[in-house]
């Protein structure tokens, strides 16, 4: 039978390791699909005009209480931060796919951690897209 | 043996709460969603203003910035945007005071030193030659100890009021409410 100080010696080893791993995973985040986090952050729009939709995103992350903290018009980006006890920080993109279509793709921060969570992509789209369809209609 | 248990006990507790810091809270559930207060801040940071030049109110809107002492960090007219912020020590003179008479207790009094205002200046045109122009204030307040102890949304009414009437001024238009 084993000491207890080679057992315990051995449990704080294996946590130090794990703590390295998680700390080199951080940088490129390998932890979850490309293809579905980029399934869960996109949505297309039928609407072609690129400047209409980055104010309606901007108007849109106002809405929901955001500060901007940077926008470009050419590279087609929008960047805000809500602070409410925690800070959600969230950059939304804008491309166009062909020429009747925008592809907006948002992706946000919790605190220090990335949201992967479905979830609050879909409220921000549902949000974005009651806007586009207020701007539509003119009220 | 009996010592040994309780180290392990010990060990697994450590364990336990590790994870539990690991799964911190998540997103609220309500951060992305609109809220009943969502139109009444609408309505509070927002005015609309009787013209088509859009470069010149963004102009008159940098000038009111500039006059409340806050640094331009951003602007991009073609979006009509400009993020703005300013840092301001904050320190009571009384906290000074009071912090002296807790440390003869050897306590530590913390109190509020630094804050950061962020502001953020977007415009956008109606039909009819008018405009809006919505802006939103946050802070971030630090104390003694460099520690957050706030970090939210300005709320107070007065605040997005003097912004405005200062600006109606400026442009030399009225801002209406909508």
């Amino acid at each position: 039978m084993k000491k207890p100080i080679t057992r315990i010696i051995i449990f704080f080893l294996i946590f130090t390791f794990w703590a390295c791993a998680a700390r080199q995973r951080n940088i490129l985040e390998a932890n979850d699909s490309q293809v579905r986090l980029r399934s869960i952050q996109s949505r297309v729009f039928d609407y072609s005009d690129r400047n209409r939709m980055l104010r309606t995103v901007i108007a849109t992350l106002q809405d929901l209480g955001f500060v901007i903290d940077d926008a470009d018009e050419n590279l087609g980006t929008v960047s805000g931060t809500k602070r409410s006890g925690y800070s959600l920080r969230m950059t939304v993109s804008i491309r166009s796919r062909g020429d009747a279509q925008l592809i907006v793709r948002s992706n946000a921060q919790f605190n220090l951690q990335t949201v992967d969570d479905p979830e609050p992509y879909q409220q921000f789209f549902s949000a974005l897209s009651k806007a586009l369809f207020l701007e539509a209609q003119k009220i | 043996m009996r010592l040994e248990k309780t180290i392990w006990i010990g060990l697994f507790i450590i364990w336990v709460s590790m994870h539990m810091m690991a799964c911190q809270r998540g997103i609220p559930r309500e951060a992305l969603m609109f809220t009943p207060e969502s139109l009444a801040d609408r309505q509070l940071q927002t005015r609309v203003f009787e013209t088509s030049n859009e470069s010149k109110l963004l102009e008159a809107s940098a000038a009111v910035l500039q006059d409340l002492g806050f640094t331009i960090d951003e602007s991009e007219v073609k979006c009509g945007v400009i993020v703005c912020s300013k840092d301001r020590n904050v320190t009571e003179f009384y906290n000074i005071g009071l912090s002296v008479i807790a440390s003869l207790f050897f306590i530590d009094y913390e109190y509020a030193t630094r804050q950061k205002v962020m502001a953020s200046l977007v415009t956008r045109p109606l039909e009819q030659n008018r405009i809006t122009v919505r802006i939103t204030f946050q802070h971030l307040v630090w104390d003694t100890e460099k520690d957050l102890i706030k970090n939210e949304r300005v709320n107070e009414p007065e605040i997005y009021q003097e912004f405005f009437s200062k600006l109606s001024k400026s442009v030399f238009l009225t801002g209406h409410e909508i």
